[in-house]
């Protein structure tokens, strides 16, 4: 199975003088997939991204990267993999194609019509000749996925690459990688401190917060299978906390204060509903709620990031 | 390896900062040399006034050298600065734009960076002595003349005409190599910071200070002079001695190289342990 693995960390670690950015993480990628790096404004995405890109040097751990150690074999590794860390920032007194030119020729060099295709996949190939200075916000970003394809990696990693990006933008991008996941077969780390944004791009995640892992899996299994709960607000209360645990697919029940809690798999709500409705209750709400979702809710909203 | 070199001069070259320099040089040394000829041969004149009570002076002594080796002279404070705003941007600049996050997640080597990075500031280093030379003996000998030069000192110097032009070019080359290492003080400042304001000030601050030092008339500072590395930045004026003290410019110059290469390792040995945070 190892080899399915595309990147992998070992108990990695990184402190800042006396506090720990990001502590004993245990990643596992596994190949061709898109995967979600989850976390709220400090949990520690950009300095592990760091870590992997050999930007900042790890206190404890090891980062794995094709099966091979990342620091002994830096060079090797580093041609597979592209990257975009925070911002895309670029010399802004050179143009585009400049700027692509240059970063190329850290990797041995590109021929003219490998960069005229890397521009045409992010739709800048029209102000390719461009000083950098006179890009937008979003046109800065796309070109900064465009660096990152430089060279055919098997790997790219991008650190909230949407961010300061309109919707449109936001699709645009969207679009891009699960494009470049399908048609190229491109592993994609991407970080975001988004939910919603990891669910519609990403296949497999992992949720970081205060510098250490949470979970991680499938997003399928860990967002619409497992412990998800449906929040009922319905009269008379008593009734219906009867007729809902006579259901099979119910596995348990809780109330607080003037709401039901019940755990059940979210995709018999709308049966829960009918069932209610049609024994003359009145349904005031009925909210299904996956625990995972209830979770980052809990962890993003707040000041988690204050330690 | 040439195509990463090639790339650190554009970037130096395409930047307008590396062109202050040579603004500089091309405004102060024509407009010294035109105010000059206007004044006549006043302060050759007066320069030589003791001198002329004893002896007649033949030929042209107001001539390009002189005006060169004056002009030398006055601008060797104001050199480390022009020197320095490039170097000391070498580094800080790439953090300041945040580019050092485009370049040091490729497969070259930091070192290999780091080593293009210094090439391109002694080349930039060069380039603006070489300006200098060009501006200042070109204009010189252009409006004034040839003609063997004049030293004014404790005792006079004259070096005649026909070994005036080897002897000028060669402390033209000893320059060079005092402002290498120059810039390679101001290329350490440069990795230590993300601005590239510090390593500017910096460098000025240490080169005035200990030419301030060296030149104070106390036994300690005496003492202290010879392991000051500005002590030994005026070995182009040796050229002009008579006779030429080989020896010590041999010795001047093997500690101006060391002190280049010492600063080069320690620069190196930041840069490649750091942590790219900008
Ligand atoms: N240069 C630094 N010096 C000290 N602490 C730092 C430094 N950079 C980051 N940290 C700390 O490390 C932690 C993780 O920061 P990091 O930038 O990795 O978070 P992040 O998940 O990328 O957050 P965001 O969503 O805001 O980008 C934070 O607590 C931060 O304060
Ligand atoms: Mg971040």
């Amino acid at each position: 199975m190892s080899s399915d693995v595309i990147l992998r960390t070992e108990r990695l670690g990184k402190r800042f003088r006396r506090r720990w950015a990001v502590r004993a993480l245990n990643l596992e990628v596994p190949r061709g997939e898109v995967f979600g790096f989850l976390g709220p404004n400090g949990a520690g995405k950009s300095t592990t991204i760091r870590m992997l890109l050999s930007l900042v040097k790890p206190s404890e751990g090891r980062i794995e990267l094709f099966g091979k150690e990342l620091y002994s074999h830096r060079k090797d590794v580093l041609s597979r993999v592209g990257g975009l860390v925070e911002s895309a920032d670029f010399y802004q007194y050179l143009t585009a194609r400049k700027n692509l030119d240059m970063i190329a020729s850290l990797g041995g060099g590109l021929t003219r019509r490998a960069i005229d295709e890397v521009l045409n996949l992010v739709g800048l190939f029209p102000r390719a000749e461009d000083k950098v200075k006179t890009y937008s916000h979003g046109m800065k970003q796309r070109l900064g996925i465009a660096q990152a394809l430089l060279g055919n990696p098997e790997l790219i990693i991008l650190d909230e690459p949407t961010t300061g990006l309109d919707p449109q933008g936001i699709k645009e991008v969207r679009e891009l990688i699960r494009r470049l996941s399908k048609e190229r077969a491109i592993t994609v780390f991407l970080s975001s401190h988004l939910l919603s944004e990891i669910e519609q791009t990403a296949t497999s995640m992992a949720i970081i917060n205060m510098g250490e892992l949470v979970v991680q899996g499938k997003v399928g299994a860990l967002l619409n299978t497992g412990e998800n709960v449906v929040k009922i607000d319905a009269r008379p209360l008593e009734e219906a906390r009867l007729l809902i645990s006579k259901q099979q697919y119910v596995k348990g029940i809780k109330q607080i204060n003037n709401t039901l809690e019940v755990n059940m798999p979210l995709d018999h709500a709308g049966e829960l509903n009918t069932m209610l409705v049609r024994a003359g209750l009145e349904v005031y709400s009925l909210i299904p709620r996956r625990s995972l979702e209830d979770y980052f809710l809990s962890i993003t909203d707040g000041s988690t990031d204050i330690r | 390896m040439l195509l990463i070199l090639k790339d650190e001069l554009l970037k130096t070259y395409k930047k307008w900062r590396t062109y202050i320099g040579f603004i500089a040089i091309a405004v102060f040394v024509p407009a010294v040399q035109l105010a000059l000829k206007f004044e006549g041969g006043g302060m050759v004149n007066r320069m030589t006034r003791g001198l002329q009570d004893d002896f007649f002076l033949v030929g042209n002594f107001f001539n390009g050298y002189f005006i060169t080796q004056f002009l030398l002279n006055s601008m060797w404070v104001h050199m480390p600065f022009l020197i320095s705003l490039v170097a000391g941007d070498q580094l800080a600049g790439e953090a300041t734009g945040g580019t050092f996050r485009l370049l040091l997640i490729r497969p070259a080597s930091r070192s290999r960076i780091l080593l293009n990075k210094y090439v391109t500031t002694l080349f930039y280093s060069f380039t603006l002595v070489a300006f200098l030379a060009l501006v200042s003996l070109g204009l010189g000998l252009a409006l004034f003349g040839s003609g063997p030069l004049l030293i004014p000192g404790r005792t006079i110097t004259i070096i005649p005409v026909e070994q005036v032009f080897w002897r000028m070019s060669l402390a033209f080359g000893f320059a060079i190599v005092c402002m290498w290492c120059v810039a390679s003080l101001a290329f350490l400042f440069s990795s230590l910071v993300e601005n590239a304001i510090g390593p500017i000030v910096g460098t000025m601050a240490v080169v005035i200070i200990f030419l301030l030092l060296s030149n104070m008339p106390v036994d300690f500072f005496k003492a202290i002079k010879p392991y000051l590395f500005t002590s030994y930045l005026n070995v182009w004026q040796k050229m002009l001695e008579e006779p030429i003290p080989w020896q010590t410019i041999r010795n001047d110059l093997l500690i101006i190289g060391g002190h280049c290469v010492g600063f080069y390792i320690v620069t190196w040995y930041i840069f490649v342990k750091k942590d790219i945070l900008s």
